[in-house]
């Protein structure tokens, strides 16, 4: 149960960008990110709309644009991932389930697109392969012969899901896999999920929706302004006193109030010295101003506030 | 034949009867309105008496009113009757379809070869961004882009007959004598500067266009998609990426018809080439104003054509708006 699949540390992802001419700036998107995926396991990773979540899969499948940089360590099962690494094992050991019918290829049909670019009697075995698990997740055979835009909602995202599975991978990255979606939808994906799981696949789940993070992960770490600043297990979120940090806490007690939705965090555009979390904090100090908070382990949990420094101490 | 297929063909049909009519009568009335005196273009400055020149100007209807000037031009041309050539004395449809013949091959080699030297040139630097293939075909792309038709042909003249001496300089057919005598091998090497000249000057928009065509559909969701699962390099480009810009790269350069035809008209006066643009010039010149409004027709025609193939590639060919029934635009 606990054997480690993924293990992400300290990773930043970076853009360079030219504003003006020749003026480089760098923009930071995410800034020292731990987490870690273990074998039949959900970590699901809440974070609001554009604060690059999305980028945190791409960095794990070696997929980021070339203006983007990655620093820190991605490991799978022990092993630093280099590039080279990435790209041999992506689609077979890791795979991606996407956000959108935007990431299926308009002028293919779907089971061209699901088997990849296979020849000769490899092509019989993919096909085969590609039916079972289209039967699997309830496509029936027409949908085979279709192109992305003939495709519901529902179906797009069981194309998605057994596109990516197709390969049989260890470890699943799910990118919102459920935003507009009807909730009958909704409840099948959150199914496909837990049966992921229990077939021991490791699931890193990505998701601005909080309620489907409850339901499905086993851990949750809060992003927040390009941090992790926590991570915890799913049940301690049912009671805002086992939560450590905060900005969590408001979170969950801001819950009810806000119909169960995830507020929209206020987001520093610049990179601050001390903690991104000052400006919001009802128990800053003035010493939260200045200095960072590291990600430090605090029991089940991790933790990036200073209150829990001393605690360790 | 589907509903949709027949709507598209009924809606094409009355286009192509209204464009017919509006560019008859347009041109009709903008020669009308220019200094060209038919007597005169047919005396050639020759002295008449004033009693024979008023005969003639009967016989050519230079006074009646507009309006049945272009009533009697309209139900001749319904009934397939272009009129005569002033300069050539015969039929202006026998003009039209031997030099429409000549022009036709020149442009058909000329898109046929631009198309695939672009798309491919396109494909070859939108793959390399960046590097130094790509700078090199988009410096090309500009520069040819930038300079006139015509004034590649003459660049071309002076390299391959003056310099090279590989082609005579010139090889036109007197104005006004029909080129029939020309053997099959003359005619080829009369085509091949033209053609060169027109394909040097096609492959920039296309080779542009595909190129920035590719680079969008590299960094799009679903070549993302398709690396996530472990595709790359150039079976990914082919299986993927080639197909989504083949599609829109083949509906441009059908829309690219009037522009072949634009530079095929000055190319065909670089080279003296006996084409339905070096007509249209000596035409103009010498007043032939029934062949001249012929030609317009003619060259309408044909622009008509390449839109109509590029809504059929666009309409047809595309899987997403083939299936899309509610077809009801245009
Ligand atoms: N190629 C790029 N160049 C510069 N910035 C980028 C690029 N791609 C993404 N970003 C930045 O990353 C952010 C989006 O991250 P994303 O992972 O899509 O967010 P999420 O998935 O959490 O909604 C955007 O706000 C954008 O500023
Ligand atoms: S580090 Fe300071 S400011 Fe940041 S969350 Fe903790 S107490 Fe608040
Ligand atoms: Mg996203």
């Amino acid at each position: 149960m606990s054997e480690e699949l993924l293990s992400v540390k300290n990773v930043s992802i970076s853009f360079t960008q030219y504003v003006q001419g020749l003026n480089q700036h760098e923009l930071k998107v995410i800034s020292d990110l731990s987490l870690d995926v273990k074998k039949g396991e959900v970590v699901a990773i809440l974070g609001s709309s554009g604060s690059g979540k999305s980028l945190l899969a791409h960095a794990i499948l070696g997929i980021l644009p070339e203006n983007g940089t990655c620093e820190g360590d991605i490991c799978y099962k022990n092993e630093v991932l280099t590039q080279q690494k990435k790209e041999a094992i992506r689609g077979k050991e890791i795979c991606l389930i996407p956000q959108s019918v935007n990431f299926l290829d308009p002028l293919m049909k779907v089971k061209e697109q699901a088997i990849g670019d296979v020849k000769g009697e490899e092509r019989e075995e993919a096909l085969r392969k590609q039916r079972e698990i289209f039967s699997k997740y309830g496509l029936a055979e027409e949908v085979d012969d279709l192109y992305p835009f003939e495709l519901s909602g529902g179906m797009a995202r069981k194309v998605l899901l057994s596109t990516a599975l197709l390969s049989n991978p260890e470890l699943v990255v799910a990118d919102e896999p459920t935003p507009g979606l009807d909730e009958k939808s909704v409840k099948e994906t959150i199914m496909d999920i837990k049966n992921l799981k229990e077939e021991g696949k490791g699931v890193l789940l990505i998701t601005h929706d909080i309620n489907v993070a409850l339901e499905i992960a086993d851990r949750i770490a809060i992003f927040y302004s390009g941090f992790v600043i926590e991570i915890n297990k799913t049940e301690n979120f049912a009671d805002t006193g086992k939560l450590l940090h905060p900005y969590t806490k408001s979170l969950i007690e801001a819950l009810p109030r806000n119909g169960f939705k995830l507020t929209e965090g206020v987001q520093p555009l610049e990179e601050v010295p001390g903690c991104v979390y000052y400006d919001n904090c009802p128990i800053k100090s003035d010493f939260c101003k200045e200095n960072r908070p590291n990600l430090i382990k605090c029991g089940d949990a991790m933790i990036r506030c200073h209150n829990y420094d001393k605690e360790v101490k | 034949m589907n509903n949709r297929t027949k709507k598209f063909i009924r809606n094409k049909a009355i286009h192509f009867i209204l464009l017919m009519l509006a560019v008859a009568i347009f041109s009709f009335i903008l020669l009308e309105l220019s200094p060209i005196d038919p007597v005169n273009a047919y005396l050639k400055q020759a002295v008449i008496s004033p009693e024979q020149r008023l005969i003639l100007e009967q016989y050519w209807g230079v006074n009646q009113p507009l309006t049945t000037k272009i009533w009697g031009w309209l139900s001749n041309l319904l009934q397939g009757n272009l009129g005569n050539s002033l300069i050539y004395r015969v039929p202006v449809i026998d003009v039209i379809y031997e030099r429409f013949m000549a022009s036709f091959v020149l442009m058909a080699l000329s898109w046929v070869i631009s198309g695939i030297i672009g798309f491919g040139l396109g494909i070859v630097a939108g793959k390399n961004k960046g590097g130094w293939i790509d700078k090199l075909v988009k410096l090309y792309c500009y520069v040819l882009q930038s300079a006139p038709s015509f004034w590649i042909g003459l660049v071309i003249l002076i390299i391959f007959s003056v310099e090279l001496g590989w082609f005579p300089i010139g090889m036109s057919v007197a104005i006004g004598t029909l080129s029939s005598d020309a053997t099959i091998w003359q005619w080829l090497a009369r085509l091949v500067l033209p053609t060169l000249t027109l394909s040097l000057v096609g492959v920039a928009p296309i080779a542009m266009y595909t190129r920035n065509e590719l680079v969008n559909v590299l960094s799009s969701d679903y070549i993302l998609f398709a690396r996530a699962r472990g595709e790359s390099g150039w079976p990914l480009i082919e299986r993927q990426a080639l197909r989504n810009t083949l599609l829109p790269a083949l509906t441009l350069q059908f829309q690219n018809f009037a522009e072949l035809f634009g530079g095929a008209v000055l190319v065909e006066q670089v080279f003296s080439y006996p084409g339905i643009g070096q007509t249209a010039v000596a035409a103009g010149l010498q007043s032939d104003v029934t062949l001249l409004l012929g030609i317009v027709l003619i060259s309408a025609v044909f622009v008509f054509v390449g839109n109509t193939l590029a809504d059929v590639m666009y309409y047809f060919v595309d899987p997403r708006i083939r299936e899309n029934e509610s077809f009801d635009k245009n």
